[in-house]
C-alpha cells in the first residue's frame, strides 16, 4: 500500500529489564534530529514484569500508525536469542534480523513446563535470510559492563539504517546519563562496526 | 518548539497550557503518567493521588464548581468507580472547566476488561473527545476545557493505550491562566439536585445536548478530508491513523469529538460518497447511530469488534470488502517457551503465595502485581473481579458455605482504594475470612505511586502515614498480625494459626517493593553444585532468578539476595556469594 515504503519501521523485542526503552528512545531522538516525523510505541504495566517487551519505532516524512504493520519492519532486533522468532511476523521480506545470542531462561523452562530450543541459531539462519547474529553480552562484558549489551545491539541496528551517524551520537549524549555515557558510546561503536 | 512526547505527557502539557490549577487521579495503566508528568508544574497546579477514582472525581468536581479549571485521570475501569458522581455532575454542571481523562485499553494489555468509555459519555449525556496522537491529545485537553466552560459540562477525554503510550511530535504553547476568580456562588437550584430541582436540570441536559451536537459538527476536532468519493470512511480517535495508511486514497471524516454526534457533518459526508464505512475501536457506537439516521454503512461486519485495531487488521478488512486476499505473516513457531509476566526476583508477595501453597485454601485475589500469584508454580489465586473485590468475594463465598477456608488477598493501595469497606462488612456481619494485605509500601504495578499509607503525597510532601493495622482494628477485626514475608518459617506459623481461627483475621505482610527500593536485599545467592541434589525445591518459589538448564543455578544479574530460596534448600546448597 502506497504509504508503506516511505516510512521506516524498526521493532525491538526483548525481556523486561534489558534496556529496550532506552534503545527506542535513542532511535526516536535520532530520527527527530535528522528532521523526520517519528512515532514510537512501547509496552508498559503488566507486560513489563519479566515478560516479553517490545518497542516499535517508525520514522519518515509523515508517520500515521505508531504500530508497525506486519511484514514492514526494516529491522527486527532481538535482544534475546529466540525473541526474533516470536516476532518474526513484523519483518519485511528483505529486512534484517539483528539478534543477540544472549539467552534468558524463561521460568516456564526452569520449571520444566517448556523447553528452550537447542537449535535456536539454526532456526534463525533458516528463517532470516538477512541475519546479523551478535555475541553482544560477551562483547559488553569485555567492555566492562554487561548492561551495555543493548547499546551494542543498537549500534548494529544503526549501521543498517539511513540515519546520519552524527545524529546517533547526539541522541546518545542527550538520552544517556553522564556517568554511563562513555561506556555507551564505546558499546554503540562496537555494534556499529560489527561485521 | 517541538518535543517527542507520549500521549500521557502531552495530556499533562495540554492541562498545563489550558490553565488547569487542580489535577487529581488514581493510578491505572495506561493513564498513570499524566499526573506524574503534570506534577512537575506543582507550583502552578495542585496535584493529588486520591485513594480511589470516585474521590478523585469528586475532588475535581468540587474544584470545578468553585470555579477552578481541573482534570481528573483514571483508567477505563476507574470510571466505573467514579460513575456515581459522573452521572449527576452532568446535571448540576461545572463552572470552571473540567476534563475527565479516561484511558481505555483495547486489546487488554494491562486490564481485566475492554469496556468502551464512549458509552459513558452517551450514558451521562456529556461530550467525549478522542485524540489520535500526542499533539491532538494536548490540543483536545484545551478544547475540552473550552467546551466544558461554554456548556458548563464535564468533558471526557478518551485516550487508549496506543495514544497514551505512543510518542509523537508535539508543538508546545504557552500557559493561558483562567481569568475567573475562584469563589463558589450559591445557587441551590443549580447545585442541589433534590427532585424538584433535579427534574428541571434533567430537561436542561437534553437542551444542552442539542446545542453541543450543532457545535460538534463545526468543531475543528471533526473534519472531512475529501479524496476519492467512491469510498468514504468515518474514523474515530486513533483509528484515523490506521485508516490513513490502509486507505490513503479514500475520503475520510475524521472524528475527534464523537458525542454528541456531529449529525450535520456526518450527513454531509455520507451524501458526498458512494459507500460509507465506519472504523471505530471497540463498540459500534458511531455505526449504530449513523444507521439510525437512515444512512447505510458498513462497520463491524468487516472491522473487528473486539481487540485493538491496527494497520494489519484493517488491511484484512479492506481485503474482505474488496474480495481480495492478503498473505498473512507467519505466526510464531508454536514450540517457543512462553514468557508470562512473573512476580519479580525478590518480590515480597512470593513469601505469602508460597506459604499458601502449603494449605488447601481458596484465594480470592485482587488487582495489582499480586494477581501474578495465579501462575504456576504458585497457583494461589482462584478468582479476580475488581479493585477491592478480593475482600468482599471472600466473605460472600464464606457466607455461601464454601467448604474450604477462603483467603482474600489485597494490596496496600487497593486496600485504601476500596478494600476497607469490604473488611468493615466482614467484621460487621460476623464473617470468618482471613484477609491478607500484601503491603509493599507503594502502588507497584502502575510504577510506584504514593498512597495514604506511604506518608508522602504526589507533590512530595510528608503527610500522615495511615496504619492498616489501626484501620483493621477500628473496623472491628480483633485478630490483626503483621509479618515479614521473607521469613518463611514465621509466615507459616501465622498462616497455621490464622487459617484455623473461627473469627475474621487480618494479616499484614509488610516489606517494601524491591523495584521501588532500587537496592538489593543483600548479596546474590549462589548454588553450590557439589551440594545441590537437583531436587527442585527452590524452583517452587517461581523466582525468575533461579534457572534450570540441566543444573539449577541462580542468575546473579537478577538475584536481589532476598534469601527465600536459601531458607527452602534442605541440603544447604544455597548461600551468599563470596565477594
Amino acid at each position: 500500500m502506497s504509504q508503506g515504503p516511505q516510512i521506516t519501521s524498526v521493532v525491538f523485542a526483548g525481556v523486561g529489564g534489558q534496556g529496550i526503552l532506552l534503545a527506542s528512545e535513542i532511535m526516536a531522538r535520532t530520527a527527530m534530529i535528522a528532521d523526520f516525523d517519528v512515532k514510537t510505541n512501547e509496552v508498559h504495566g503488566m507486560a513489563q514484569r519479566g515478560g516479553s517487551v517490545i518497542a516499535q519505532i517508525r520514522y519518515g516524512q509523515e508517520v500515521f500508525s505508531p504500530l508497525v504493520p506486519d511484514k514492514e519492519a526494516r529491522i527486527l532486533c532481538g535482544l534475546e536469542r529466540i525473541k526474533a522468532l516470536r516476532y518474526r511476523h513484523y519483518l519485511a521480506a528483505d529486512g534484517w534480523a539483528v539478534v543477540s545470542d544472549q539467552v534468558i531462561v524463561p521460568v516456564t523452562v526452569s520449571m520444566g513446563h517448556a523447553t528452550y530450543p537447542s537449535d535456536a541459531r539454526e532456526r534463525l539462519h533458516a528463517f532470516f535470510p538477512n541475519l546479523l547474529y551478535i555475541n553482544a553480552l560477551e562483547m559488553a562484558q569485555s567492555l566492562g559492563n554487561a548492561r551495555a549489551a543493548n547499546t551494542i545491539m543498537l549500534g548494529a541496528v544503526a549501521a543498517k539504517l539511513d540515519l546520519p551517524k552524527a545524529a546517533w551520537e547526539q541522541a546518545i549524549q542527550e538520552c544517556v546519563k553522564s556517568q554511563y555515557l562513555s561506556i555507551n558510546i564505546k558499546a554503540f561503536e562496537c555494534g556499529y562496526s560489527f561485521e | 518548539m517541538r518535543k517527542l512526547l507520549s500521549g500521557n505527557e502531552a495530556i499533562a502539557r495540554g492541562a498545563y497550557e489550558a490553565g488547569v490549577t487542580v489535577a487529581t487521579g488514581y493510578p491505572g495503566t495506561p493513564s498513570t503518567e499524566i499526573l506524574e508528568t503534570l506534577v512537575a508544574h506543582k507550583d502552578e497546579v495542585y496535584c493529588e493521588w486520591a485513594p480511589n477514582e470516585k474521590v478523585a472525581f469528586e475532588v475535581a468536581a468540587g474544584a470545578a464548581i468553585a470555579g477552578a479549571r481541573c482534570i481528573t485521570t483514571m483508567k477505563h475501569v476507574g470510571l466505573n468507580v467514579a460513575a456515581d458522581p459522573l452521572m449527576t455532575l452532568s446535571y448540576i454542571g461545572v463552572v470552571g472547566g473540567m476534563v475527565v481523562c479516561v484511558a481505555d485499553d483495547p486489546g487488554q494489555h494491562s486490564s481485566q476488561n475492554e469496556q468502551d468509555t464512549r458509552q459513558y459519555a452517551r450514558f451521562a449525556k456529556i461530550p467525549v473527545l478522542e485524540p489520535s496522537d500526542s499533539d491532538e491529545a494536548r490540543r483536545f485537553v484545551k478544547l475540552g476545557i473550552e467546551i466544558s466552560e461554554t456548556y458548563r459540562v464535564p468533558v471526557i477525554l478518551r485516550s487508549t493505550t496506543r495514544v497514551s503510550h505512543s510518542r509523537s511530535l508535539v508543538a508546545l504553547d504557552e500557559r493561558t491562566p483562567s481569568e475567573r476568580p475562584v469563589g463558589f456562588e450559591k445557587n441551590p437550584q443549580q447545585f442541589v439536585p433534590i427532585p424538584v430541582w433535579g427534574r428541571k436540570l434533567r430537561l436542561d441536559v437534553e437542551e444542552r445536548l442539542a446545542r453541543m451536537a450543532a457545535a460538534a459538527s463545526t468543531s475543528p476536532a471533526n473534519r472531512i478530508e475529501w479524496r476519492d468519493r467512491k469510498l468514504g470512511i468515518v474514523a474515530a480517535g486513533i483509528a484515523w491513523q490506521y485508516v490513513r495508511e490502509v486507505w490513503p486514497d479514500a475520503s475520510v471524516c475524521k472524528i475527534g469529538w464523537g458525542y454528541p454526534f456531529p449529525d450535520t457533518l456526518i450527513r454531509e459526508f455520507a451524501a458526498g460518497v458512494e459507500h460509507l464505512l465506519v472504523v471505530e475501536e471497540l463498540d459500534n457506537i458511531l455505526e449504530e447511530h449513523i444507521r439510525s439516521l437512515g444512512i447505510a454503512c458498513e462497520g463491524k461486519n468487516v472491522v473487528p469488534p473486539t481487540g485493538e485495531l491496527s494497520v494489519t487488521r484493517l488491511r484484512q478488512s479492506r481485503a474482505a470488502m474488496e474480495g481480495g486476499e492478503i498473505v498473512v505473516a507467519p505466526p510464531p513457531p508454536d514450540d517457543l517457551p512462553a514468557r508470562p509476566p512473573m512476580l519479580c526476583p525478590g518480590c515480597p508477595h512470593r513469601g505469602i503465595f508460597y506459604g499458601l501453597t502449603l494449605h488447601d485454601v481458596l484465594v480470592t485475589g485482587d488487582i495489582g502485581c499480586y494477581s501474578l500469584g495465579v501462575f504456576p508454580p504458585l497457583n494461589r489465586t482462584d478468582i479476580i473481579l475488581c479493585m477491592g473485590g478480593g475482600i468482599s468475594l471472600a466473605h460472600g463465598m464464606d457466607k455461601a458455605g464454601e467448604p474450604r477456608k477462603v483467603v482474600g488477598i489485597v494490596g496496600d493501595s487497593t486496600f485504601f482504594h476500596s478494600g476497607i469497606t469490604g473488611l468493615l462488612d466482614i467484621a460487621y456481619n460476623r464473617g470468618s475470612s482471613t484477609i491478607i494485605v500484601v503491603d509493599n509500601r507503594t502502588t507497584a504495578m502502575t510504577g510506584h505511586q504514593d498512597h495514604p499509607g506511604t506518608g508522602r503525597t504526589l507533590m512530595g510532601e510528608k503527610t500522615a502515614e495511615v496504619s492498616i493495622e489501626a484501620i483493621g482494628k477500628a473496623c472491628g477485626i480483633h485478630r490483626v498480625t503483621t509479618i515479614d514475608p521473607y521469613d518463611l518459617k514465621r509466615v507459616q506459623e501465622v498462616l497455621n494459626e490464622e487459617l484455623a481461627a473461627e473469627e475474621p483475621s487480618l494479616i499484614i505482610s509488610r516489606a517494601p517493593c524491591p523495584l521501588h527500593q532500587r537496592k538489593p536485599h543483600g548479596p546474590p545467592r549462589i548454588i553450590d553444585p557439589a551440594s545441590c541434589k537437583n531436587c527442585g525445591m527452590c524452583l517452587k518459589l517461581g523466582c525468575p532468578a533461579i534457572e534450570r538448564h540441566e543444573v539449577i543455578s541462580i542468575n546473579a544479574l537478577l538475584c536481589t539476595g532476598c534469601g527465600m530460596c536459601e531458607q527452602l534448600c534442605r541440603f544447604n546448597a544455597i548461600s551468599v556469594t563470596e565477594e
